[in-house]
């Protein structure tokens, strides 16, 4: 259909692309922009888990058992909204605990144990090599489909350097290389990678949707037109569920795919591994379900209308998906398509491996390496460089495995058959996983025998039977059962016929798994180390910030060997970093003393986590160090200290917290007392020096009354003065006075009924001459007739008059008093065109001797305390008193409300603020 | 004959120290604030200033550090209310003779006021 080189030109293109996008990624990256930090991309690299399976299987599963396939992504939608207990947990574990892999984790929780770490590395590799070789075969034939538009499956074989399918895979081979193994931290996060998983994620959903579309409303007319066609063929079973065995099988299939979606190694590093923040999941647990949705929508209608289309048998279901367009010759959409279902089987190849690979290398290699004291010896200075290698060439071994496997094995079945099997073996880690974060005394014995016993049953109910179809092992065992034992035949377990085979083979081994590991957990004793591990494990939420002191280690370690050991993997200047970092968190110097503390060997054990595994960093650090024995009691004792010690410190910071608010109370209160205290000081030293004016002149006066002789008239002047002075003084310590009483808050108003006009032309009436003297016009401007307000009379005119006599000494030629009634108060002005209040100074005028407050240039007249009295009483009343300008006179202006009980109500309200009210 | 300044604001202190110093034979000039002093200074050079401090426009410090500037050989003798330790320390820092308070003593302020312009 297309020519060979076209194909080929569009497929290292589009892995160009992926090159492209990951090393962008990864530059961006490294100038501080990590592009994968957000909740979308991260959903987007969970979508990993649609293969090519899901991409052309999904369909071939569809073609024949119908919308049974959709169980596979309900499990994992079901499960999404646990994600926040069970998969928050497992990735703060992981990252407190520097865990890179799924073999890692299981070893980890169990006394970082080198067994369980490689059983389960073992284990991971017999279940996914099938799995990866499916995708290279799904590729592969997708190729030559889409060149020779050869529908059917009987291709010519060529040999491995004439296939192209080698040379893509050498290609994954090369960027899972390049993007996975860049740093020595297993747990380091492959920025370039995610990226491009993530572009792949959408390309792929965004290709399936497209040839969806085309199928269903270019093909065909629409959803309704596919079905009715299928009707029509008989092939109604396909739309519902069949039976009671069906049900069984979608409860089964829910569940198997539930473990898959948390436990498959791609899966674990993209999740786990690569996850930037826990929030993320948030969004992810609605995310990842839409996204399964999306790309399952069409696959019934592309199953439906492949059947319909093509005479059964002649077009394998698995590949509807190409085949369509290439029968309606649509050669750039079955590009698209190809291009799309390339895009599912490489991503899951290239973050499989990457897993994979640090399993071999962390759990598999360097504890056999460790182990043996000569191979240690050997290459104990360059192991840092050996991590490396190792991690390369198994990406290498692990891809080249898969492609033989393709090559030997995986043309018999088909691609979901396959991905089940590999389903079902992931499926053994969850007992270990769930029991070890869940339950402590889950054991190391009873979850290796357990995951054993698991793979045991999955290798003789699953694998045999694919082993017997390709031909290696004899049929007789199917038919006749393990040694002629009917109840042993691999397929009916006991003459268990009623479950399909995957879920037949799901059910035993899950369950023999199950029963070995809490049985033998149960019966057996966790060493000390691993009952430490096991409390941390499921109470990681109590201890991930206190992890370095709840590892219980005792024993002897120096300083220099631990440096050295960090030092042979993380380089010199990496080494002095991570101690930088260790001392500023803890607080405490290092090289001081020629011995590591417990908490910096157990540090340095956790960084060696990171690169080298758990059980290999055990190994290592232990080897460098003088350990003792510690009994259990003094696990349990320690944590349990930790855990009060905890609590206690949070006690006391509590209670710290309070006594620091209390004492900023204190702080607060004594310090408006202080101001308190000066503003009276202030006070009196301004009423005293107020005081000596008048004193000044009647002692000098009299002093010249009595010593000189002076003529009648002289004397009449000055005893005038005298008495003059005298009434001043009398008038200063009268308003001091009152100021205090309403200071204080025990001055009491006399409240009347009183006819305002009235109280105003009274108040004004006594200052008339004064107004003539100086040649001031004045003018009253009333706006209201017959208004009667309880106020105290006598105060407000005093007010009134106090503001007259304040407008008098600074007008040129002209008064106004204006009161009218505005919303719910009475307003009332003086306004005068003298010089006014500058600005600045407005906001204290009615401070007490604020004229003294500019100390040395004086007051023009008065005592300095009229208007802070004026204030007081119109406050007491309910009311405000302010200075503004307005067009161009002074305008000093009061309010007092119109209503009895608003009044009274403000005024206790004023009362209260006398306490809060000393500025 | 000599010739005496009394700078205040208030009007019946500069009455009676206006009278007292009359009678004690000085030529008297009066001023109700610092910048009408400072011109009479100028005009009729007095041999003493009587200095208030607490003044409209420019107060009494000022007056004072403007003779200390300008012409050293005029006494300044300081009477206000003023009578911290710190108002003192400063009036005498700038410079004048006397520093007295109110409220005063005739006979004390002009044999005092006698002694320093001898």
């Amino acid at each position: 259909m297309l020519s060979n080189g076209l194909i080929i030109s569009f497929t290292f293109g589009y892995l160009a692309l992926l090159f492209a996008i990951a090393w962008y990624s990864e530059r961006s990256a490294s100038r501080g922009k990590k592009l994968s930090s957000n909740p979308y991309i991260y959903a987007l690299s969970l979508a990993v888990y649609c293969t090519a399976w899901t991409y052309y299987g999904s369909v071939g599963r569809a073609a024949t058992n119908g919308i049974e396939f959709l169980a596979i992504y309900i499990g994992p939608s079901l499960v999404a909204p646990l994600w926040w207990v069970v998969m928050r947990k497992i990735i703060r574990i992981s990252k407190v605990q520097h865990i890179s892999s799924i073999a890692d984790f299981i070893s980890s929780r169990y006394g970082k144990n080198i067994t369980l770490g490689g059983v389960v590395t073992v284990f991971c590799l017999l279940g996914i090599l099938p799995y990866t070789s499916i995708q290279i075969k799904a590729v592969a034939n997708s190729f030559d489909i889409l060149q020779y538009s050869e529908l059917s499956q009987n291709l010519i074989s060529y040999p491995f350097y004439q296939d192209t399918a080698f040379y893509l895979a050498m290609g994954l081979a090369l960027f899972t290389v390049l993007f996975g193994t860049r740093d020595i931290e297993a747990t380091a996060q492959h920025e370039g990678m995610v990226m491009a998983v993530a572009f792949e994620s959408i390309f792929k959903l965004i290709a399936f949707i497209t040839v969806g579309v085309f199928v269903t409303y270019f093909v065909f007319d629409g959803f309704a037109d596919i079905i009715s066609q299928a009707s029509l063929r008989g092939l109604d079973h396909l739309f519902v569920l069949q039976g009671e065995n069906g049900i069984s099988e979608w409860f089964w299939m829910s569940i198997l795919s539930m473990m898959a979606v948390l436990f498959l190694p791609r899966q674990f590093q993209m999740g786990v591994i690569e996850n930037n923040d826990e929030k993320h999941l948030d969004k992810a647990m609605w995310l990842f379900p839409a996204y399964l949705l999306l790309i399952n929508v069409f696959v019934l209608p592309i199953a439906l209308g492949g059947l319909v289309q093509f005479p059964l048998g002649t077009v394998d279901a698995d590949t509807f998906v190409l085949a369509l367009p290439i029968a309606y010759n649509q050669g750039w959409l079955a590009m698209i398509v190809y291009l799309g279902g390339f895009s599912a089987a490489t991503s899951m190849i290239i973050v499989s491996t990457i897993a994979l690979s640090n399993m071999v290398s962390n759990n598999l290699i360097m504890p056999i390496l460790l182990v043996n004291d000569n191979l240690k010896v050997k290459y104990q200075h360059k192991l840092s460089k050996i991590v490396l290698r190792i991690r390369r060439v198994s990406i290498f071994v692990i891809i080249i495995l898969a492609y033989v496997y393709y090559k030997e094995i995986s043309t018999q079945f088909s691609l979901v058959s396959i991905g089940l099997i590999s389903f079902v073996a992931i499926a053994q880690f969850t007992p270990a996983i769930i029991g070890g974060i869940f339950w402590k005394k889950g054991a190391r014995l009873g979850a290796l025998f357990g995951i054993i016993g698991g793979f045991l049953l999955w290798f003789y109910t699953l694998v045999i039977p694919t082993m017997v179809t390709a031909g290696y092992v004899a049929p007789g065992i199917l038919q006749n059962g393990l040694f002629g034992i009917s109840g042993l035949k691999p397929t009916s377990l006991f003459g268990f016929q009623e479950m399909s085979y995957v879920t037949h083979g799901l059910f035993f081994s899950l369950s023999v798994n199950v029963i070995l590991y809490v049985v033998i957990s149960l019966f057996s004793t966790q060493t000390s180390k691993e009952h430490n591990q096991a409390v941390v494990f499921v109470d990681i939420f109590k201890y991930s910030t206190s992890l370095d002191s709840s590892i219980i280690w005792k024993g002897q370690a120096y300083l220099p060997d631990l440096k050295a050991l960090l030092h042979n993997f993380l380089g010199e200047e990496k080494t002095q970093e991570v101690l930088m970092d260790f001392s500023i968190r803890t607080g405490r110097t290092i090289g001081t003393q020629n011995f590591a503390d417990p908490e910096l060997v157990n540090y340095s054990e956790r960084l060696l986590t990171g690169i080298i595994g758990s059980a290999s960093a055990r190994i290592m650090v232990a080897s460098v160090v003088h350990e003792e024995e510690i009994s259990m009691a003094e696990v349990l004792g320690i944590l349990r200290e930790t855990q009060e010690l905890k609590s206690l410190n949070m006690a006391l910071k509590q209670k710290s917290k309070e006594l620091k608010k209390a004492s900023e109370k204190l702080q607060k209160l004594n310090e408006t007392l202080r101001l308190n205290d000066m503003l009276k000081d202030e006070f009196i030293s301004t009423v005293t020096h107020e005081m000596k004016t008048p004193i000044t002149s009647i002692r000098a006066f009299s002093e010249i009354l009595l010593d000189e002789d002076l003529p009648e008239e002289d004397k009449k002047r000055f005893l005038d003065i005298i008495i003059q002075e005298t009434n001043r003084m009398t008038r200063l310590i009268d308003q001091v006075l009152d100021l205090e009483r309403f200071d204080s808050g025990r001055q009491e108003l006399n409240l009347e009924k009183s006819d305002i006009r009235i109280l105003i032309l009274q108040a004004t009436e006594s200052m008339l001459q004064v107004f003539k003297e100086k040649n001031i016009d004045f003018n009253i401007e009333i706006g209201y007739d017959d208004l009667q307000l309880l106020v105290d009379e006598d105060r407000i005119k005093q007010v009134i008059l106090n503001l007259l006599s304040n407008a008098s000494k600074f007008a040129k030629h002209k008064i106004v008093l204006k009161t009218f009634l505005k919303d719910r108060d009475l307003y009332l002005q003086v306004l005068d065109d003298g010089k006014g209040v500058p600005e600045e100074e407005a906001p204290y005028i009615f401070e007490k001797f604020f004229q003294a407050k500019n100390q040395t240039s004086k007051k023009p007249i008065g005592s300095g305390l009229g208007l802070a009295i004026s204030k007081k009483i119109i406050e007491y009343h309910g009311g405000k008193i302010r200075v503004f300008k307005e067009s161009g006179m002074t305008c000093f202006e009061f309010t007092l409300p119109l209503q009895f009980e608003h009044n009274l109500i403000l005024q206790s309200k004023t009362d209260d603020e006398q306490d809060t009210d000393c500025r | 004959m000599n010739k005496i300044l009394i700078v205040d604001d208030e009007p019946n202190i500069l009455l009676s120290l206006e009278f007292l110093f009359k009678k004690e034979g000085f030529l008297v000039f009066i001023a109700r604030d610092g910048e009408e002093a400072m011109g009479i200074i100028e005009e009729n050079h007095p041999d003493l200033v009587i200095l208030d401090i607490m003044m409209p426009k420019v107060d009494g410090y000022e007056v004072c550090k403007h003779i200390k500037e300008n012409n050293n050989e005029v006494k300044v003798v300081f009477l206000t209310a003023k009578s911290k330790r710190q108002d003192v320390q400063k009036g005498m820092d700038l410079g004048a003779d006397l520093y007295l308070t109110k409220p005063f003593s005739n006979k004390d302020l002009v044999s005092k006021v006698k002694s320093i312009m001898n």
